[in-house]
C-alpha cells in the first residue's frame, strides 16, 4: 500500500523560502523609492517644485536651481555619445568585416577589459594627463571637454560592445545577397548590416546614454565643479551627480533634500532611457 | 566615398581607439609600478598616504567585497533557482520581480550611495561601516548577478530534471545535485563579473563606508576601499598621484584577474552547452 | 536475471537434410501469468482545452511485455506519463478516469509520488544520464530514497550495471562522466539507474529510436532479458520490435484529433488476427 502523504511536502516548503527571497529581492526597489522620496520630501512638499528648474544653485541660502547641472550633465553626455559613437560603431565593424579571427577576439576581450576598468582611474588619468594638456590649449584645463573626452572613452566599450553584438545578429544569407550582386564590402556594411543592426544599435546608444548620465568619479575630478551654464568647451561645469558626491557631506535638511531630489530626477532620466533601449533591442530581435 | 577610404577611416578609427586604451594604460603601468612594492601592499598609509602602503585598505575592501557576496550570493541563488524551477512561464509575480530587477540594474551608483547612506547608514543605525558599505554593494550586484544565474540555469537540459523527477528524486535534490552543478560555470562567472563591478565602485562607498585609512577593527567600523582611495590621493591630496597610481594599478590587475577567470568560465559554459544538447 | 521459462518451446529450425518434416509448432510466447498489474479504466488526458486522449481502459499484466503502437501523435507518451504521475509537471494537465494500482486509484486518492516513482519507473526516448560520474548516477537515486549504507549502495549499483550488461564495460571507469559514454551505453546506464530502485513496473518511451541499429539491438535482448521479472510497458514505433519483443500489444489512434485505444490484446493476435480494420490496415502498413 503506498503511503497516503502528500508528496512534495518539502518541496513546498522550498518553494515558499525562496519565493521569500524573491520578495525581498523586490522590497530593494520598494525601499530606495521609498527612501530617497523620504529624503527629498521636505522639499518636495513645500510644493516649490520649480524651484528645482532654477537657475542658481545655492543650497545654504535656500536656492536650488538645478538647470546648469543639468544642463551641464546633458552636454557632457551628448558630446561623450558624439564622440563615443562614430569610434564605437567603427571598432564592431572593423571586429565583424576587417579583422582576422584572431585579431577580432583580442579586439572584443580588450573592450570587455576595458569596460570593467574603474571610473575612478579614467578620472585620475584625466587629472593628470588629459587637463594638464588642455590647460596649454586653454586654462583652467579642467572643463567641460576634458568631461566629453573621459566620459566618451568610458561608454565606448559598452557601444562597441553591443554594436558587435547586434552586427553579429545580422543574418548571414542577408550580407551573402548583397555580396551576390557586386556590392563593394562598404556597400555592404553601410548599405545592409547597418540598416539591418539599426534597432539594435541605437539601443547600445541609449544604454551608453544611461550609463553616462549616472556616471560620477571621472566626471567629478575632470570637469572643474563649478555651478555655472555650460558655455564653452573649456569653461568648468558641474554635472548633477558630482554635485551629489561633493555636497553629501556636510549637507543638513532642505539642502540634503534638494540633493535626494536631484537623485530622484537622474534616476528617473536614466530609467526612461534605459526603457527606451530595452524597446529598441526587442524591436531589434524581433525584425 | 570609395571602399578603400572607407576601409581606411575604419583601420584609422581602430588605431586611434587602440592608441588612446594603450596609452591611458600604459600610462598608469608606467607611473605606478616604480611606487609599487611588496611593502606598498602591506604597510599602513603614511602621511595621509603619500608614503607607506595600502595595507589596511586593501583589507577594508576585502571585507566589503565579502559582506557584499555574503549578502548577494545565497539571495542571488534563491532567486535564481526559484525564478527558473518554481514559477511558471510569465507568471505574474515572476515578472513582476524580474521588472524590478531590471529597474534596479539601471539605477546610477551615485543613487545607490544615497540610498545606502539613508537606509543602511541612518536608518538602521550602520553609521559609516564597512557593513553598510557591503550591503549597498550588495543591492548593486544583485541585480546582474540574478540575471546570469538565471541564464545559466534555464539552459541546463531539460531531460536532466524529468529523469530526476521519474526517478523519484524531490526538487530540493534535483536542484542541489544536479541542476546546480551543471549552471556552476555560469553562476560562478556572474560572481566573478559581481565582484569586478564591486570592486571597481566608488560613489556608492563614500556616504556608506567612509573614508577612514585606518586598518578596521570590526565590521561597523568604517573603512575605505581601494577605489575610494584612488579618488581621495588624486583629488585631496597634493603629491599622492604616485600613490594613487600604484592603487589604481594594483585594482586593475585585481580586476583583470577576475574578468580574465570571467570570461575563461563563460566560454567553458558555453562550450558544454554546445557539446550537451 | 533471465527468464528461463522452461515452459517456452523454440520452434526447431526445419533441416533440409532430413528426410521428414516436422511442421513449424506455432506457439504464441509464454506468457506471465496475467495477472493485472495496472488497470486502466476510462482514462482521459487533455493539456488546457486541447484533449490528447480519450476513454482509454486497458490492463497491464505483471511480468509481461506491453507494446504501445501506433503513428505519433496519438498521446502513447501521455498515457506512459500518467503511469507514474510525470503528467503532473505539466500545470495544464487535466487528467479523468481510474488508474488501479496496488489498491489504490492513482488519479484520486492521495498518493506518495516519490514513492510511486521508485515502484515504476521510466526509461525516456533520448537517453539522459546526469553530468556526473556513472556511479553517481546510479548513487543518487539510491541515497535519494534512503539507502544509507554504503556498502549496500555499491552492492546495488554492481547488480544494476551487471544487469544491464554495463559491468565489464564501465566497472574500472565508475568515477568517470557518463556523458562520455556511447548512446547505447548511456540508454543502457539509463535503464541500470531505473532498476538499481529494484522497481514493479518500467515505462519505457521508445527507448531505442534514438540509437544507432547495433546499440538498439543490444538494448532489445535487455528488454526481452528483463521480462518476467519486471513488468514493461513499451512505447515503439518500430512494428517489427514490437513483434520480436511483446506479450500484449495495445494500438493506439487519433479519432477526431484525440487518440484513443482501438484495439488490445496478446501481441501475436493483435498482429496476425486483428479484430479492427484499422488495426489491420496500420500493421499491414496500409495507412499510419
Amino acid at each position: 500500500m503506498l503511503r497516503r502523504i502528500n508528496s512534495g511536502s518539502s518541496d513546498q516548503k522550498l518553494g515558499g523560502l525562496l519565493a521569500v527571497a524573491a520578495g525581498f529581492s523586490g522590497l530593494i526597489l520598494l525601499l530606495i523609492v521609498v527612501f530617497l522620496g523620504k529624503e527629498s520630501w521636505p522639499l518636495l512638499a513645500a510644493g516649490d517644485w520649480p524651484a528645482l528648474l532654477g537657475d542658481s544653485w545655492y543650497p545654504l541660502e535656500g536656492q536650488f536651481g538645478l538647470m546648469p547641472m543639468l544642463w551641464a550633465s546633458l552636454a557632457a553626455t551628448v558630446g561623450a555619445i558624439v564622440l563615443a559613437t562614430p569610434l564605437g560603431l567603427a571598432g564592431a565593424i572593423f571586429e565583424h568585416f576587417y579583422a582576422p579571427t584572431w585579431l577580432a577576439k583580442g579586439f572584443r576581450l580588450v573592450m570587455a577589459l576595458l569596460a570593467g576598468i574603474p571610473s575612478v582611474v579614467y578620472g585620475l588619468w584625466g587629472l593628470t594627463i588629459l587637463v594638464p594638456l588642455i590647460t596649454q590649449i586653454q586654462p583652467p584645463g579642467t572643463s567641460l571637454l576634458a568631461a566629453m573626452i573621459v566620459l566618451a572613452l568610458m561608454i565606448l566599450p559598452t557601444v562597441a560592445l553591443t554594436s558587435s553584438a547586434t552586427l553579429a545578429a545580422v543574418p548571414r544569407d542577408l550580407l551573402a545577397g548583397a555580396a551576390a550582386l557586386g556590392m563593394t564590402r562598404k556597400g555592404q556594411i553601410l548599405g545592409v548590416a547597418i540598416p539591418a543592426a539599426r534597432a539594435g544599435i541605437i539601443g547600445g546608444v541609449l544604454l551608453a546614454t544611461a550609463r553616462a548620465l549616472g556616471e560620477t568619479m571621472a566626471i567629478l575630478m575632470v570637469a572643474g565643479n563649478v555651478v555655472q551654464n555650460p558655455s564653452g568647451l573649456f569653461k568648468p561645469v558641474r554635472v548633477l551627480t558630482a554635485n551629489i558626491a561633493l555636497e553629501m557631506g556636510y549637507a543638513t535638511g532642505s539642502h540634503r533634500a534638494g540633493l535626494f531630489a536631484s537623485g530622484l530626477l537622474l534616476t528617473l532620466l536614466v530609467l526612461v532611457l534605459a526603457w527606451l533601449a530595452a524597446r529598441m533591442i526587442r524591436r531589434h530581435s524581433h525584425g | 566615398m570609395a571602399d578603400r577610404l572607407f576601409t581606411g577611416l575604419i583601420w584609422l578609427a581602430v588605431a586611434v581607439v587602440t592608441s588612446l586604451f594603450l596609452w591611458l594604460l600604459g600610462d598608469i603601468v608606467v607611473q605606478g609600478l616604480p611606487h609599487l612594492s611588496w611593502t606598498f601592499l602591506t604597510e599602513e598609509p603614511v602621511n595621509a598616504g603619500r608614503a607607506g602602503g595600502i595595507a589596511p585598505i586593501l583589507v577594508s575592501t576585502v571585507l566589503i567585497l565579502t559582506v557584499a557576496l555574503a549578502a548577494a550570493v545565497p539571495l542571488g541563488l534563491a532567486v535564481a533557482v526559484w525564478l527558473t524551477e518554481f514559477t511558471r512561464q510569465g507568471q505574474q509575480t515572476a515578472r513582476a520581480t524580474q521588472l524590478s530587477l531590471d529597474v534596479l540594474a539601471g539605477v546610477p551608483s551615485i543613487v545607490y550611495g544615497l540610498f545606502g547612506n539613508a537606509f543602511f547608514s541612518i536608518f538602521l543605525g550602520l553609521g559609516f561601516s564597512i557593513l553598510a558599505g557591503g550591503l549597498t554593494l550588495a543591492c548593486m550586484i544583485l541585480p546582474v548577478f540574478i540575471r546570469t544565474c538565471e541564464a545559466g540555469l534555464s539552459a541546463v537540459n531539460d531531460d536532466w530534471r524529468k529523469g530526476a523527477m521519474a526517478l523519484g528524486m524531490s526538487r530540493r535534490s534535483a536542484i542541489w545535485y544536479i541542476l546546480l552543478p551543471a549552471a556552476s560555470p555560469a553562476i560562478v562567472a556572474g560572481l566573478m563579473l559581481g565582484i569586478g563591478r564591486a570592486t571597481a565602485e566608488t560613489a556608492a562607498l563614500i556616504f556608506t563606508s567612509g573614508y577612514v585609512d585606518r586598518m578596521p577593527e570590526s565590521l561597523l567600523d568604517s573603512g575605505r576601499a581601494l577605489a575610494v582611495h584612488i579618488y581621495d590621493l588624486s583629488m585631496n591630496v597634493t603629491g599622492g598621484d604616485p600613490a594613487a597610481y600604484a592603487s589604481a594599478l594594483t585594482l586593475i590587475i585585481v580586476i583583470v584577474v577576475l574578468n580574465t577567470l570571467a570570461q575563461i568560465l563563460a566560454d567553458r559554459w558555453f562550450s558544454r552547452r554546445i557539446s550537451l544538447s | 536475471m533471465t527468464s528461463s521459462d522452461p515452459s517456452v518451446l523454440n520452434a526447431a529450425p526445419a533441416n533440409p537434410n532430413t528426410l521428414y518434416t516436422l511442421g513449424d509448432i506455432k506457439l504464441g510466447q509464454s506468457c506471465c501469468v496475467p495477472t493485472p498489474h495496472l488497470r486502466v479504466r476510462e482514462l482521459s488526458v487533455a493539456y488546457g482545452q486541447q484533449p490528447v486522449l480519450s476513454d482509454i481502459s486497458l490492463d497491464i499484466y505483471k511480468g509481461c511485455i506491453t507494446a504501445l503502437i501506433g503513428p505519433s501523435g496519438c498521446g502513447k507518451t501521455s498515457f506512459l506519463s500518467t503511469l507514474n504521475k510525470l503528467c503532473d509537471l505539466t500545470p495544464s494537465a487535466r487528467i479523468s478516469g481510474h488508474i488501479y494500482f496496488d489498491k489504490q486509484d492513482l488519479n484520486h486518492d492521495p498518493v506518495d509520488v516519490m514513492a510511486l516513482r521508485r515502484r515504476i519507473g521510466m526509461i525516456f526516448q533520448k537517453p539522459n544520464p546526469f553530468p556526473l560520474s556513472i556511479r553517481r548516477n546510479l548513487d543518487l537515486p539510491l541515497r535519494e530514497h534512503g539507502v544509507r549504507s554504503r556498502a549496500l549502495r555499491e552492492q546495488k549499483i554492481t547488480t544494476a550495471l551487471r544487469d544491464v550488461g554495463l559491468w565489464e564495460e564501465v566497472r574500472d571507469r565508475l568515477d568517470s562522466s557518463a556523458l562520455a559514454l556511447s548512446g547505447g551505453q548511456q540508454q543502457r546506464l539509463c535503464i541500470a539507474r531505473a532498476l538499481v530502485l529494484e522497481p514493479e513496473i518500467l515505462l519505457m518511451d521508445e527507448p531505442c529510436s534514438a540509437l544507432d541499429p547495433i546499440s538498439s539491438a543490444v538494448v532489445e535482448d535487455l528488454i526481452l532479458q528483463l521480462q518476467g521479472q519486471y513488468t514493461l510497458v513499451i512505447v515503439t514505433h518500430n512494428l517489427a520490435q514490437a513483434k520480436r519483443v511483446a506479450n500484449y500489444a495495445a494500438f493506439f489512434w487519433m479519432t477526431e484529433r484525440v487518440g484513443k485505444l482501438i484495439e488490445f490484446g496478446q501481441c501475436q493476435h493483435v498482429f496476425e488476427t486483428p479484430v479492427h480494420e484499422l488495426t489491420a490496415a496500420y500493421i499491414s502498413g496500409a495507412k499510419g
